[in-house]
């Protein structure tokens, strides 16, 4: 466990920040609007060189960075890829970012890894195993880190804590922050059929560094009911605003991201989904 | 003797080249616009597109759907003799029996 | 009853196999379409990054039989590294034994050149050397040094004229391939890779160089080659693409 007076909790501006897409680079530099930090994939900058290197060493001169890592698979049941932990404190290393995050997810199992988001059971066991492996992860990378809560697309019947207080005991353990994706709660409460209020109001919302929200697809399932599913491909939903909006309200102003992977916009629209947001921001500054 | 010969050879070589970089601009051949930005590397948190059976379908991962319909480039092209007059083709066969699984 | 992660990941990858029990929908009914999520995101994202990273191979065989050949090679190869900059290093040898594009007998070549340029375009940073060096380095001493090269050049022997192949589907005014060997040299001056062909000799010459060969066993293997191999205009390709590093190691 890390001590946290050491490792500050959070240095991103409580302002609106966009996932870093390369089409948007000059963008970015001449017409950043309200966005004042960017989120950067870190498996996308590992390679040795090249221009996705040379791009990110003139961004983080410029804007605060979040390393948000998308491949790490904390929840796996082997040993984390001790290489890629590796990459992990290098990449964090040079590029000194205001936050650092994971996803409470696995993606990889006898060595294959399966690039996506693959879903946990909230058990005793799963509960020690993502313990120890935050804290290696804190250990080796030298920093605090943020866990992601999930979007779930189904229950496993073996679980046998809330999500919330799964998340609250991990980060009582390892001393880690949180991240909280308001997209998510959403996604999960309507897959579920529970009540995304009430997770934000179990949430321990002052353990948060940093918060998501992104576009969500509509499905259904076998039985008509509604399947959401965490595409980040369009404009946050009105329903996640308004969920956004009671977070804040409730906890406070924090880094807000809008992250758009697929379908990717060109820059005023994207900067347009950051300007609602700092005009959620400002209601409590 | 040979290496003497080699050697003026290897030096005249070497200054003709910086001649000639130094006279003609970099080498430039088919560069693509945007070819670089296609070729950075994509891992992202997102899910796939809103629709669930692309990947359960289980005729994705069975070749003997495989189609000539949609057959590509490939079929423009034709290199039908090698060198050494052996013939070779360079078009998509139909399949006609199942793949392993 | 308990989902381990060994029933999950064959699950999710085979999709004719039963979705695992003890997965519900959060109101007691079985999972069902759900778990499909998990299915779809695996083969659609595997899928994109392949279409992403073999444009040239996906032109030749088809949108639809692209598809087709990443289902099948993404449950063979998955991923064994989560950069999936690098996903794919394996179709080149999965092309040769895949029985539907067999006949096709460029095809592993064209992937081979695919797999370089991103290999390249992600390759280590390196500072070029001052030409005048090479010019103040007495031949003798040249003979027996090695040559170290940018770390972003790759080398593509190949029987096939693979870079007019490439062309033909990158550039609408390229010309109809024709039949040729073709040795292919992917080479990054600054930020984008871009591949070249060698003049005759040039592949043995630089494929020497690569294997820490000194520079005089790497010219007799290219005179070998080719007898007439013109070392001033392949010095002049490397120098003007900033892919000569240093003399020596």
């Amino acid at each position: 466990m890390l001590d946290a007076s050491t490792h500050p909790f959070d240095q991103l501006p409580n302002t609106p920040g966009v996932g870093y897409k390369a089409q948007h680079f000059s963008d970015l530099l001449e017409s950043p609007g309200s966005v004042g930090w960017l989120e950067i994939h870190a498996e996308n900058y590992m390679g040795a060189g090249g221009r996705p290197i040379a791009q990110l060493r003139h961004l983080a001169e410029r804007f605060a960075l979040s390393v948000h890592g998308v491949g790490l698979s904390i929840g796996g049941e082997g040993r984390l890829d001790p290489e890629h932990l590796q990459r992990l404190k290098h990449l964090v290393g040079w590029t000194k970012p205001a936050s650092f995050s994971e996803h409470l997810a696995w993606s990889t199992h006898d060595s294959a890894f399966l690039n996506d988001l693959l879903p946990l059971p909230y058990t005793k066991d799963t509960l020690t195993r993502v313990a120890d492996h935050i804290d290696e992860v804190q250990e080796t990378v030298g920093r605090r880190m943020l866990l992601e809560n999930p979007s779930s697309y189904l229950a496993f019947d073996e679980s046998t804590y809330q999500e919330t207080d799964f998340l609250r005991e991990i980060a009582a353990r390892t001393g880690c922050g949180l991240l909280l994706d308001v997209n998510n709660v959403f996604v999960s409460a309507t897959n579920l059929d529970t009540d995304p209020i009430s997770y934000i109001d179990a949430f321990p919302l002052d353990l948060v560094g940093e918060i998501h929200l992104a576009g969500h697809d509509e499905d259904h399932d076998d039985h008509g009911r509604p399947l959401l599913i965490d595409s980040h491909g369009r404009e946050v939903a009105e329903p996640v605003w308004s969920l956004y909006e009671y977070a804040i309200q409730k906890g406070g102003a924090r880094p807000s991201l809008i992250e758009w992977d697929n379908d990717v916009p060109d820059w005023p629209v994207l900067e347009a989904e950051a300007a609602r947001a700092a005009r959620v921001l400002e209601t409590v500054a | 003797m040979s290496n003497m010969k080699t050697n003026l050879a290897v030096a005249g070589a070497v200054a003709a080249a910086l001649t000639a970089t130094m006279t003609v601009p970099a080498f430039a051949q088919a560069k693509e616009k945007c070819f670089g930005v296609s070729l950075a590397g994509k891992n992202d948190c997102a899910a796939g597109p809103g629709t669930t059976c692309a990947g359960s379908s289980t005729v994705d991962y069975q070749g003997n759907a495989w189609t000539l319909v949609d057959a590509g480039t490939c079929a423009d092209i034709e290199l039908p003799e090698m060198a050494d007059g052996t013939a070779r083709q360079g078009s998509l066969e139909a399949l006609e029996r199942d793949l392993p699984a | 009853m308990t989902v381990d992660q060994t029933v999950f990941r064959s699950a999710v990858l085979t999709p004719d196999m039963d979705r695992p029990t003890g997965l519900s929908d959060g109101k007691g009914a079985p999972a069902g379409r759900r778990f499909d999520v998990y299915r779809n995101n695996v083969a659609v994202s595997l899928t994109e990054a392949l279409e992403t990273a073999f444009p040239v191979v996906k032109k030749l065989v088809g949108d639809a039989n692209f598809k087709l050949l990443a289902g099948v090679f993404l449950r063979q190869h998955p991923p064994s590294s989560p950069l999936m900059m690098f996903y794919g290093a394996e179709m080149p040898e999965f092309l040769s034994g895949f029985e539907p594009t067999k006949s096709i007998g460029y095809l592993p070549d064209i992937a081979r050149l695919e797999v370089a340029l991103r290999e390249s375009y992600h390759a280590a940073d390196a500072a070029p050397m001052d030409p005048a060096d090479l010019q103040n380095t007495a031949p003798d001493d040249l003979m027996v040094s090695t040559v170290t090269l940018a770390p972003a050049l790759r080398l593509i022997r190949s029987r096939w004229p693979i870079h007019a192949i490439w062309r033909y589907n990158m550039d609408d005014d390229a010309p109809k391939p024709e039949m040729a060997a073709e040795d292919v040299v992917v080479l990054r001056a600054d930020m984008d890779p871009s591949p070249l062909v060698l003049p005759a000799g040039g592949g043995a010459f630089i494929a020497q160089l690569l294997a820490r060969s000194n520079f005089g066993d790497a010219l007799t293997a290219a005179a070998q080659e080719f007898e007439s191999f013109d070392l001033s205009q392949m010095l002049a390709i490397l120098i003007s693409n900033n892919a000569l590093i240093k003399i020596g190691d």
